[in-house]
């Protein structure tokens, strides 16, 4: 399987004032195209500042991050925002879909910065929405939608560009334990259609659904094991 | 141009989900464009009226007046001998190349009666020239002819005033009447003229041949002398040749040398007006000017709620940029949005500029006069506003920083 992430010795200081703060110190892994991944770790470990340099939001100060083989920090702010549109996809705790915006037209924001033209636009958001169980509610408001509803339509939205990598920042950290089981066993079914999935999660029950844990204490990777996810039996998620 | 009409259309929804927020927003330039219009209009109906004022006394006008003559140690005021004689005028017409006309007058006054009517008006003996030089029309009758000059007749052109005093509605043309006692045929009914620039009702005259005016009316010291010269130029641009041309020729003819002074003076009519048409225009300026600082504070209240605006989507802009937004959509986004709030108040703003020019004309009399020119530039000014007021906060959001802006609660 090709090689989708590679983290050679990733160190990120931030500096606060005149205290640096260390929030990685040296990280190396590699993520294969179709790998479902959970970093976990404690508040303060370092996991969301990795998940922020996977996803381009931010470069490393030290070391090379590779995307799909594309050396991340020498990119120019636009160079990554084209990147975050291309090869990755975003699913955030707090949802974060646009208000008084219906389903469709959230799902159709990424396309609609990378140029695609309206009717195909209109066409791959609906697949998407499909692809996520909301079909017909593309006309929802997100306040009409559920928690659940919701943080579907970020999961299509994320999925809408075809994406090598869709990154998950505790994604079910807003929702109760039925509908977590709910959105985890999408992520599974998308994992098995070969979607490549990198999750940050400090709930070990939330990892147990995913291929591999990647620990972090302090800055550093402390433990890297795969792991046989529980899979949800399919009349589960049906109720 | 997709990502054009994109940006308009989140714009356009952004202001949506805030109706009064953004009437109120619009508010300052909504004021500040209506007040430009009605100035403007206000300063350019002024303006019109005078350089109308202007084109009803004649076009590329010189005004020779007798000057100031000293005899015998004494010296008198301007005007108080006639210097200036019919020989002059005719003289200046077959000599200068640059002048078109001249229009020699005697001036005075007098009783004119018809019937049981009388009235005091202006009596002024001139040439056929006259109403050529001072472009005046004649609407019923006719103008004088070399030999009603040549024959001293008893005819007259009458101006509107005097006809409606006069002769009220019936047609003055074929009546007698009587002009200082003497009668005189009325063969022309004269156009509208209106007031001049001094304020003067230029229509409340009669006008008779010049001989006939010298020997049976006015008559001066001396037979033949005029009161004064009209002179017309043959453009704008020969104007100042002209003056020369007729001052080296009245020099010559009135022997004016080293140890004499001239006795006649020339004013350039067109310049004397150019300096009133001026000082208007600089007054609609002034206006404009001083209605323009609304505007102004206008685009500082389209700053501030842009400013207001982006930090309250600061999570949006995050989600945007974080999904794959570059910095220039942001910033077009943002700026759509200000200038969308600026041109449509800008509309507004003229709409209501149009109406209230209206109102003041209907309501004091003012002349107004609202030209598309204006119109259109107040609205690319107020895009312009948009432009520069929405800047900032346009480019504080595009620089945000993702990290930050998706924690912002």
């Amino acid at each position: 399987m090709s090689e989708v992430v590679r983290l050679s010795d990733v160190a990120k200081v931030y500096t606060m004032g005149d205290e640096k703060v260390e929030a990685m110190k040296g990280v190396s892994f590699s993520v294969s195209s179709g790998e479902f991944v959970a970093i976990m770790g404690a508040s303060g470990s370092g996991k969301s500042t990795c998940m922020n340099i996977l996803g381009c939001l931010d470069v490393p100060t030290r070391g090379d991050y590779l995307l799909d083989g594309v050396r991340v920090g020498d990119l120019s702010r636009n160079q990554l925002a084209e990147i975050r549109n291309r090869k990755l996809g975003f699913v955030f705790q707090g949802f974060n879909l646009l208000a008084r915006t219906t389903a469709r037209e959230n799902v159709e924001l990424p396309l609609l910065y990378g140029r695609v033209p309206a009717a195909e636009r209109r066409s791959r958001a609906l697949a998407a929405l499909e692809r996520v169980g909301l079909g017909g509610r593309e006309g929802h408001y997100s306040s009409q939608l559920s928690g659940g509803q919701q943080q579907r339509v970020a999961i299509a939205r994320a999925l809408v560009n075809e994406p090598s990598i869709i990154l998950a920042d505790e994604p079910t950290g807003n929702l109760d334990t039925r509908t977590t089981v709910e959105i985890m066993s999408i992520f599974q079914e998308l994992n098995r259609q070969g979607i490549t999935i990198i999750m940050v999660t400090h709930e070990p029950e939330v990892a147990e659904f995913t291929s591999r844990h990647i620990v972090f204490r302090d800055g550093v990777v402390v433990s890297d094991i795969s792991h046989v996810p529980l899979t949800v039996p399919k009349g589960e998620v049906a109720s | 141009m997709t990502t054009f009409l994109q940006s308009f259309r989140i714009a356009l929804r952004a202001l949506r989900v805030n109706k009064m927020r953004a009437l109120l927003t619009m508010l300052g330039i909504i004021i500040g464009i209506a007040a430009v219009i009605a100035m403007v209009a206000i300063g350019a109906g002024a303006s019109k009226m005078i350089s109308d004022q202007i084109a009803s006394i004649g076009s590329n006008l010189l005004l020779v007046l007798p000057g100031s003559v000293t005899s015998g140690g004494m010296r008198s005021g301007s005007g108080a001998t006639q210097t200036l004689t019919y020989d002059d005028a005719k003289a200046i017409r077959s000599e200068c190349p640059s002048v078109a006309q001249v229009a020699p007058t005697v001036r005075g006054s007098g009783q004119v009666v018809y019937g049981n009517q009388n009235w005091s008006t202006v009596i002024t003996g001139v040439t056929p020239e006259m109403l050529v030089v001072r472009d005046w029309a004649v609407i019923s009758g006719r103008n004088f002819t070399q030999s009603d000059v040549d024959g001293a007749t008893k005819y007259c052109l009458i101006g509107q005033t005097v006809a409606e005093n006069l002769f009220g509605d019936t047609d003055p043309v074929g009546k007698v009447i009587r002009v200082r006692k003497i009668p005189f045929t009325v063969v022309g009914l004269l156009d509208r003229k209106g007031q001049s620039p001094q304020g003067q009702d230029q229509d409340d005259i009669i006008y008779v041949p010049l001989t006939t005016a010298q020997r049976k009316l006015i008559g001066g010291q001396f037979p033949n002398t005029v009161g004064a010269l009209m002179i017309q130029a043959k453009s704008a641009e020969v104007l100042k040749k002209a003056e020369e041309e007729v001052t080296a020729l009245l020099n010559q003819r009135h022997r004016v040398g080293p140890s004499r002074e001239p006795d006649y003076m020339i004013r350039n009519l067109s310049e004397i007006l150019a300096v009133s048409e001026q000082s208007s225009k600089v007054m609609s300026m002034l206006l404009g000017a001083v209605a323009s600082i609304s505007l102004v504070v206008g685009g500082i209240g389209i700053m501030n709620i842009m400013l207001v605006s982006v930090t309250e989507r600061t999570r949006e802009i995050g989600i945007r940029i974080a999904i794959g937004a570059k910095q220039r959509d942001i910033l077009l986004q943002f700026l759509t949005e200000a200038v969308l709030l600026t041109t449509f108040g800008g509309l507004l703003g003229i709409l209501v500029g149009v109406a209230g020019a209206h109102l003041v004309a209907a309501l004091v009399g003012w002349p107004t006069l609202v030209s598309v020119h204006t119109i259109l530039i107040a609205f690319l000014f107020s895009a312009g506003v948009g432009v520069f007021f929405g800047f900032y906060p346009a480019r504080k959001a595009s620089s945000l920083n993702p990290i930050d802006a998706l924690r912002y609660e």
